[in-house]
């Protein structure tokens, strides 16, 4: 992957789909097949950030920017952070805007409950290393904000868990290299996925063309 | 699958179609006909030189909503299409097939294997519904000889040849074609095909009923993600959506003429239904067009199961099935691309 423009990088909230299925991702971020209502939610999602780009509250020693574009150079990811927050700390670095230094933090907004999903946690690393790029600092810790329950959990963004997303990333990009949608296995996740109209999972299983039309013409 | 929604027929030319919200409005002089939500809709086709506006064709194009712009007689004009769905590298696998002869036909074959599978399964039924009307002998030969080439074909990898075994195909089918017409003998009968302009009542109901299935077949494609203008069996014409003509091969039999067919054994259309001009062509009668595309989205309505997914669906989702195989095959994840074998 010499070429490390810009427009070769993937989308960061296709991670998501990358765990779930890279099926799911391909069809998404390299078919650009998708059912009317993943564009729909993902479209609502970009249009409601869009429309308000970098609006900063000051809340006492904090600062909180919504929908904050990102991207790494080393992940080749680009994608939008939901909320990032600064907050005032010795030990941090200094924005080109505002007096004194700040530590990083990205919060994912989450409409549901507290639920125990990998896929939720990489994505927040990615966000991490992107920060990390970008403002040249450490992002050890970001949070969940629960809607449903109106709270937030800490997450600590290991290193560890970092390299997990850059394998993962790595992976997603030779897909992308080849434009290659993977047969995968199918499974009961297949039940939830919005996808399954498009993707024809049964098609899998199913006999041979061959033997289908071989078949027909015996009967 | 996903559901079948439904077409919007305009056959009143002097309309002017416009966005209005979620809504597609029908206005005729400054005064508002109807008023349809489009969330409804799949399709909207519009004979005679309806107009539409730019807001209602982007919002349209958007959301996989075809819209198809015909003559009063049911000519294919234009069609609207949006920026192209789909990666183009699915496009460029489509046109490396379509350039290359032998790979062509082997997928073209699987076309053609499809249309004589289910015209030999519509005699085969004929015959034994009807032991009484038709020449059984007949159609029992017609059927043995469907068979053969069938079994030709699934051999053939040369696109002539192949041309040539589906003319030869096309013959024993039409032979007893007409045989298949029971009622009304005197004003519908089938002596062979005339398209430029249709001579007969049963060659005008044929012509209108390829075209809307062509229509069909061609956003089907383009939902996908495929060019409905590039083909493997029907080389590339200016203007023709040869991919759409391809796939609708296997359709023509099994849902056109057995449509047609069934129009005329049940007496849903009668000699009055037809109007013959002075050079020999005949026409619908708008009235005649009305019956004709409200039987036509009765039949898209109507259940059956896909013979290779093995799902229930209504008829008028199988050019979207088969599009989405074909799709499918390209992709790599199919030994073959399935036709719709139809019993
Ligand atoms: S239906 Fe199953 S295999 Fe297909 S994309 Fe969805 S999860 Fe993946």
């Amino acid at each position: 992957m010499a070429n490390n423009s810009e427009e070769t990088y993937l989308m960061l909230s296709g991670l998501q789909h990358f765990q779930f299925c890279k099926r799911q991702w391909a069809l998404i971020h390299i078919e650009q097949q998708w059912e009317e209502n993943v564009k729909t939610v993902e479209g609502q999602h970009l249009h409601q950030k869009t429309d308000q780009p970098f609006i900063r509250e000051k809340r006492g020693e904090k600062l909180v920017v919504r929908a904050m574009p990102v991207q790494s150079r080393e992940l080749k990811l680009s994608g939008i952070c939901d909320v990032v927050e600064f907050v005032q700390d010795e030990s941090g670095v200094e924005l080109h805007d505002s007096p004194g230094k700040y530590i990083v933090h990205p919060v994912e907004y989450k409409r549901g409950k507290p639920k125990k999903n990998d896929a939720d946690l990489v994505q927040l690393a990615a966000q991490a290393i992107c920060l990390e790029e970008m403002l040249l600092c450490k992002v050890d810790v970001g949070y969940f904000f629960y809607n449903e329950i109106k709270r937030r959990v800490e997450v600590s963004l290991t290193e560890e868990l970092k390299d997990s997303v850059r394998d993962i990333a790595r992976d997603m990009h030779q897909y992308y290299e080849r434009r290659h949608t993977p047969k995968v296995k199918t499974g009961t996740f297949c039940k939830s996925c919005s996808l399954q109209h498009i993707c024809l999972p049964g098609l899998m299983s199913k006999r041979s063309v061959k033997s289908y039309i071989e078949g027909s013409l015996a009967e | 699958m996903r559901k079948l929604l439904n077409t919007l027929f305009v056959t009143q030319p002097d309309v002017y179609l416009s966005l209005d919200g979620g809504n597609v409005v029908m206005n005729k002089e400054q005064e508002k006909l109807h008023r349809i939500p489009l969330h409804n809709l799949e399709s909207i086709v519009c004979f005679g030189y309806t107009g539409a506006s730019p807001g209602l064709m982007g919002y349209c194009a958007e959301r996989s909503i075809s819209i198809v712009f015909l003559t009063m007689n049911g000519r294919f004009l234009a069609r609207v299409i949006g920026e192209s769905k789909g990666n183009v590298t699915l496009r460029k696998t489509q046109y490396r097939i379509s350039d290359d002869e032998e790979k062509s036909a082997e997928i073209a074959r699987n076309f053609i294997v499809g249309k004589l599978f289910n015209n030999r399964s519509i005699i085969d039924r004929m015959a034994r519904d009807y032991p009484m009307r038709v020449d059984v002998e007949q159609f029992k030969k017609a059927s043995k000889s469907l068979l053969s080439s069938i079994r030709e074909i699934r051999e053939c990898t040369d696109l002539e040849l192949l041309r040539g075994w589906e003319g030869q195909a096309a013959i024993s089918y039409n032979r007893v074609f007409d045989d298949m017409i029971l009622q009304q003998k005197d004003n519908f009968y089938f002596r062979h095909r005339s398209r430029r302009p249709p001579k007969d009542n049963v060659n005008a109901m044929l012509s209108f009923a390829y075209t809307l299935l062509a229509n069909d077949m061609a956003a089907a494609l383009e939902t996908v993600g495929l060019d409905a203008y590039v083909g493997f069996l029907h080389r590339d014409r200016p203007g023709r959506a040869s991919l759409a003509l391809d796939v609708m091969e296997e359709l023509r039999g099994v849902y056109a003429d057995k449509f047609v067919l069934s129009l005329i054994n049940r007496k849903e259309m009668t000699a009055d239904d037809f109007v013959k001009k002075e050079n020999g062509a005949v026409l619908m009668t708008d009235e005649s067009r009305k019956t004709f595309l409200s039987a036509w989205q009765m039949k898209k309505q109507e259940k059956m199961t896909h013979p290779y997914l093995n799902e229930k669906m209504s008829w008028g989702l199988v050019p979207y099935a088969q599009a989405l195989l074909l799709a499918r095959f390209l992709r790599g994840d199919l030994d073959e691309y399935p036709p719709f074998l139809w019993k």
